[in-house]
């Protein structure tokens, strides 16, 4: 894994964080397909993203 | 000035829309709806804010912070009665019908049999939605009594209380299967896409494709007449031509999705969002 990546919470896979990434964003994990997101930064960690609730939307 | 933005997860739109604020050299606070208080005492902590933009997907959080921000007469985009009203379709056709802008046929019923009855003085098929979600889900096409009396079971069942009132529309076939998405920013019609689907819904999280649509007089006319209608902000619309060519007004949304429309349409649609989120922060829009 590069300096750049973190572990899937899910299935380990490294997922790549690029510049610039911010708090809250959501990414997928290229191998097992799992949306995340990113919930700290320097050092990043990332989480499962929440499931979508009834009242999301636009 | 001190521009504070409400997330609860950062997708496409809100990266560019971070960018479109680079950009303008404005720094942006990014505010996580999950982790706020507000201590309706003590506004302090929050007047630091020339204005809070909400770009939250969640539609309760969001209401309720917009609203005592606004009561801390705090700017917000949009406005607290405008998410009230955008969030909720039910609040959203009362006010169309309201200013007499054409849209489709709503009743509203309460039971089972008041809702068949609806259902019938409109003909079948027709439309049942949830007065509050979005993207698509859980719009019901009802195309005969049999599955009307399985869905309002289900709803009556199985759903919370929210589904409990039941909002019934009208089924209008949409020329083309498309229908426009109309962006609004500060009572000018900035641009339009269609939306293009087989399938009856047409929202681009449903997998509808998108292309340029040319904003013309009444596409222009219809849209900000529907934002008006709605107090006015940043606005997409939804909107469509029946069979026989009338323009009616689906539904209004107040914290609009963007990112499939920039490139078809060719405009900076973030940038023309910062810029009168720049304008409300420098109090150049009534905030009443």
């Amino acid at each position: 894994m590069s300096d750049s990546g973190v572990a899937c919470p899910i299935c380990e896979a490294a997922v790549e964080i690029a510049d610039g990434t911010v708090i809250g964003e959501l990414m997928e994990c290229g191998d097992c397909g799992t949306e995340l997101e990113v919930t700290k930064i320097d050092p990043i960690e990332i989480a499962e993203a929440p499931e979508v609730e009834e009242d999301w939307g636009e | 000035m001190q521009i504070g933005m409400l997330f609860d997860r950062v997708a496409a739109e809100e990266k560019l829309l971070i960018e479109a604020f680079k950009k303008k050299n404005v720094e942006v606070e990014m505010i996580d709806i999950r982790k706020v208080q507000l201590h309706l005492n003590e506004p302090d902590p929050w007047q630091r804010f020339d204005v809070v933009f909400d770009r939250s997907v969640s539609f309760s959080k969001a209401l309720a912070t917009v609203q005592v921000l606004n009561g801390w007469d705090i700017p917000t985009v949009n406005f607290a009665s405008v998410v009230e009203v955008c969030g909720n379709k039910l609040a959203t056709s009362v006010a169309l019908e309201k200013n007499k802008i054409a849209t489709p046929k709503v009743i509203i019923a309460y039971t089972a049999d008041a809702a068949i009855e609806a259902m019938e003085s409109l003909g079948y098929p027709v439309v049942m939605k949830p007065a509050i979600g979005s993207w698509g889900r859980l719009l019901s096409k009802i195309n005969d009594r049999d599955a009307a009396e399985t869905i309002l079971e289900h709803k009556s069942t199985l759903g919370s209380f929210n589904h409990g009132v039941f909002y019934i529309q009208e089924f209008v076939t949409k020329r083309d299967s498309c229908d426009i998405r109309s962006f609004v920013v500060d009572g000018e019609t900035i641009c339009a896409i269609s939306r293009n689907s087989k399938h009856w819904i047409t929202n681009t999280a449903r997998g509808a494709t998108t292309a340029n649509c040319e904003v013309t007089d009444e596409i222009a006319a219809l849209s900000e007449a529907a934002a008006a209608a709605v107090g006015g902000g940043l606005l997409a619309i939804d909107l469509f031509q029946s069979e026989d060519g009338t323009w009616v007004v689906n539904e209004v949304n107040h914290s609009m999705e963007f990112r499939n429309s920039i490139e078809p349409t060719g405009v900076d649609i973030p940038e023309k969002m910062v810029e009168f989120i720049i304008k409300v922060g420098s109090g150049a829009v009534a905030t009443a």
